[in-house]
């Protein structure tokens, strides 16, 4: 170690490692909150110090936190609003990648303008339109994953962006081959841009997934019954009645909830950080 | 075929969902929905079984479900917003009318009594309600709503012991289920000729007679009994039946158009606008600051480590990911108890006893600590691809005319990966301008002032709008529909001016 790497690539590394244990720390906390069977604030440190499953028991346990039912529940909504986003996103991406027509540029500018507006900014008028809609159709109203669900699906066309600049990349000469050969615009999409897009729809599907997992102000104005709980609500609810104490059962909770989707991260991760960078860095 | 097979059973399985809701909708008179669901029926069907709209095929689903969930609600956001509508005032009219004119039911020493049994089409909690009735004198049965009393044969419900015990198409509630909606019941009525029939406990109901009247060419209420007679009278934003001396027949009043008069309020009230022009000042810093703190760290970062040299750039890449993929409302929550004054994990490593969350100026500190810690990674990743996207001759043509390491990359590689990532900050500014969950969940928006508990020092404009529409104040909609409404014109107007400058940006370089 020469004095010279030192100065060119040593003191890289050194900033890499602040970095990196900037953004370790909190992560360990969690890890160490969830095994220490003391489970508060005072008691829990960065580095695990003790191991017990005590957490994880009282979790499972107590029929005041259903936490199978609220994993459920997440679920369902996740699964359902990541579905139907991909989707509808999918296919207007499509039609703004292929097609000309009138109004293309004035929709999807409009699009970006009203996805400039998150939707809980009209979170009052989803009350009242959901209170209503409970009285007319009860299996859809507050308080029903179904109709919390739908709410989340106003935002379908989320990833349209992001999906176009991708499908923009795929070469217009694999479509004009195959209409040659006989193929509808309906076969073009699905047996040339789909399979072309499976990487970018991974990513985006799961951004739209960790999206719609950590909702949470919708989720507290419409989920209120505690079987009806998603994670978001359900945890939170868990360390807010009691900050000190609980730590423990809801680092353990969250060490449930977080762990999947950070396998699924760095499973992932080569895709992500291309679909981030080339949604970023405009062609 | 396969293609028409599935376009049939999906226009099918449409059709025959509306027309399965189409009976319950009108015997409930949802006509709303009603019409919202056979209009999707008409549009889906009108596109997918004609040949001639081929983009629309591609573009319907999604538009669907973002105008009836997202564009519906902003437009009904800006309605709301000239309205009065909240705690107090949840009816219109002629419904607290009604309510108050039911609830003045007084029991006499002739009024019959019937057995009463409750039900309900929808929810046993919030009804809507119906009561079914057996007179115990001749043994008929009645069901009741707040439209009227009917008559019913006896082969329409079951009856044992004297009270109905089942109806088609209802549920009946249990003794507890009454209990819970006791204070639903309290107000329901079965209005009849000169009086109404109300609840007594559990099982028993009786035909009262209304001691109110309303009279509806001179829009007042008179009390037959004393002949007082209540007109009404508007008391700050809302109208009330009063008496002639001024007071409340009750606090009851009702929804209505009130104008511009919550943008007024918004403009003018001293304590509002003071506390509206604070709160956006800090939303503003809030948002900016967050997104250059995230550019600056992550833009460091990522010129730090794009040297080839740098051996074990993917191992750091991975790790870096980690704020990233954790749901934000854990990591949130997790950093709450960082920054508690005692025993928190800031204060005991840095050995600093700052009030973290006490302090206006901490809190806000933190605030921004906290986001530079949840955005820092994807400002990483995202500068890191602008980086690579610069060709390497860019910057060797600029050592070659002598440009120094730092003067390189002021002129020229920060102003390239600017431009790159122009959309993203936008974004990433509106994101924060409206980052309610990340306020909410660290300081709640305090710490509070004691003379103003309806806004802290560390409020967005959305957290605040969200606390005077459902926060324990009382609701108000209408009022927070307003500042909503605001919010979406300023964050408009902000992200149009950004995308204008940063197209001004591009056509620099």
């Amino acid at each position: 170690m020469t004095v010279r790497w030192w100065r060119e690539v040593g003191w890289r590394h050194v900033a890499a490692l602040l970095a990196v244990a900037f953004a370790v720390v909190p992560v360990l906390y969690v890890v160490s909150a969830a095994f220490n069977p003391l489970g508060t604030v005072v008691s829990t440190s960065v580095v695990p110090t003790e191991f017990s499953l005590v957490h994880f028991r009282a979790l499972f346990d107590d029929p005041s936190r259903p936490f199978l039912r609220w994993s459920l529940n997440t679920v369902l909504v996740c699964v359902a609003v990541t579905g139907v986003q991909i989707f509808c996103s999918a296919l207007s991406a499509y039609a703004f990648s292929r097609f000309r027509f009138r109004g293309r540029r004035g929709g999807q500018l409009s699009l970006l303008l009203i996805q400039m507006f998150p939707q809980f900014l009209a979170a009052v008028a989803l009350f009242t339109m959901f209170t209503a809609m409970g009285e007319a159709i009860p299996a859809l109203g507050l308080n029903t994953i179904a109709g919390y669900s739908l709410v989340l699906m106003g935002g379908a066309l989320a990833q349209v962006w992001l999906l176009k600049g991708y499908f923009d990349t795929v070469p217009r000469e694999l479509d004009e081959a195959a209409i040659m050969d006989g193929a509808g615009h309906g076969t073009v999409f699905v047996r040339i841009i789909l399979p072309l897009a499976r990487p970018i729809l991974a990513v985006t599907g799961l951004l739209a997934f960790v999206g719609t997992l950590g909702e949470f102000l919708l989720a507290s104005i419409f989920l209120t019954d505690t079987q009806r709980k998603t994670l978001a609500v359900g945890l939170y609810g868990i360390i807010e009645s009691d900050r000190s104490n609980n730590l423990g059962v809801f680092a353990a909770g969250a060490l449930m909830t977080a762990l999947p989707v950070v396998l699924l991260f760095l499973f992932l991760q080569r895709y992500i950080v291309g679909g981030l960078t080339a949604g970023s860095v405009k062609s | 075929m396969i293609a028409v097979l599935i376009r049939v059973l999906c226009l099918g399985t449409a059709v025959g969902t509306a027309a399965a809701l189409t009976p319950s909708l009108v015997s409930g008179r949802h006509y709303a929905v009603l019409a919202v669901a056979w209009v999707i029926v008409a549009v889906l069907v009108g596109t997918y079984a004609t040949r001639r709209p081929l983009v629309a095929k591609y573009l319907v689903p999604g538009t669907i479900l973002l105008v009836l969930f997202t564009v519906t609600p902003v437009l009904a956001t800006l309605q709301l917003s000239t309205t009065n509508y909240g705690d107090g005032t949840r009816t219109t009219k002629q419904e607290t009318i009604t309510q108050v004119l039911a609830t003045s039911v007084v029991e006499t020493p002739d009024s019959p009594t019937f057995h009463l049994a409750v039900a309900t089409t929808g929810n046993p909690v919030a009804g809507p309600f119906t009561f079914f009735l057996v007179d115990p004198a001749t043994a008929e049965a009645f069901s009741g709503t707040e439209e009227g009393l009917v008559r019913l044969e006896p082969d329409q419900v079951t009856v044992a012991g004297g009270f109905v015990t089942a109806a088609p198409g209802y549920t009946f509630l249990t003794p507890k289920q009454v209990n819970d909606a006791a204070p639903h019941l309290r107000e329901f009525a079965v209005p009849t000729e000169g009086g109404a029939i109300r609840s007594r406990g559990l099982r028993e109901a009786f035909e009262g007679r209304a001691v109110l009247r309303y009279d509806e060419a001179t829009d007042t209420i008179v009390n037959t009994d004393t002949g007082v007679r209540y007109t009404v009278q508007r008391q700050g934003d809302r109208e009330y039946f009063v008496d002639g001396g001024g007071t409340r027949l009750t606090d009851q009043s009702w929804r209505a158009g009130v104008g511009l008069d919550n943008y007024r309020k918004v403009f003018t009230d001293p304590r509002i606008l003071g506390s509206f022009l604070g709160i956006f000042a800090w939303t503003v810093v809030f948002a900016a600051g967050s997104v250059a703190l995230t550019l600056a760290l992550g833009l460091v970062l990522a010129v730090t480590l794009n040297d080839p040299r740098v051996r074990g750039q993917k191992l750091y890449r991975s790790v870096l990911l980690l704020p990233y993929a954790i749901p934000g409302f854990i990591s949130i929550l997790v950093w709450s108890g960082f920054f508690n004054q005692d025993f928190g994990l800031i204060n005991g490593l840095t050995g600093l006893h700052v009030n973290w969350l006490g302090d206006p100026f901490a809190a806000k500190a933190a605030l921004l600590l906290l986001n530079l810690w949840l955005g820092f990674p994807y400002m990483f990743l995202v500068t890191t691809g602008a980086l690579q996207a610069i060709p390497a001759d860019v910057r060797e043509a600029a050592t070659i005319d002598g440009a120094g390491r730092l003067t390189a990359f002021r002129r020229i590689t920060f102003p390239l990966v600017l431009v790159a990532i122009a959309p993203i900050l936008v974004a990433g500014f509106a994101f924060n301008f409206n980052n309610y969950n990340v306020v909410e969940l660290l300081t709640h928006g305090g710490p509070f002032t004691p003379d103003n508990p309806n806004a802290g020092a560390t409020d967005i404009l959305i957290s605040y709008t969200v606390r005077l529409a459902f926060g324990a104040g009382g609701a108000q909609f209408g009022f927070a529909s307003a500042i909503a409404t605001l919010l979406f014109v300023i964050t408009g107007v902000l992200a149009a001016a950004q995308f204008r400058a940063t197209r001004s940006l591009e056509e620099v370089h």
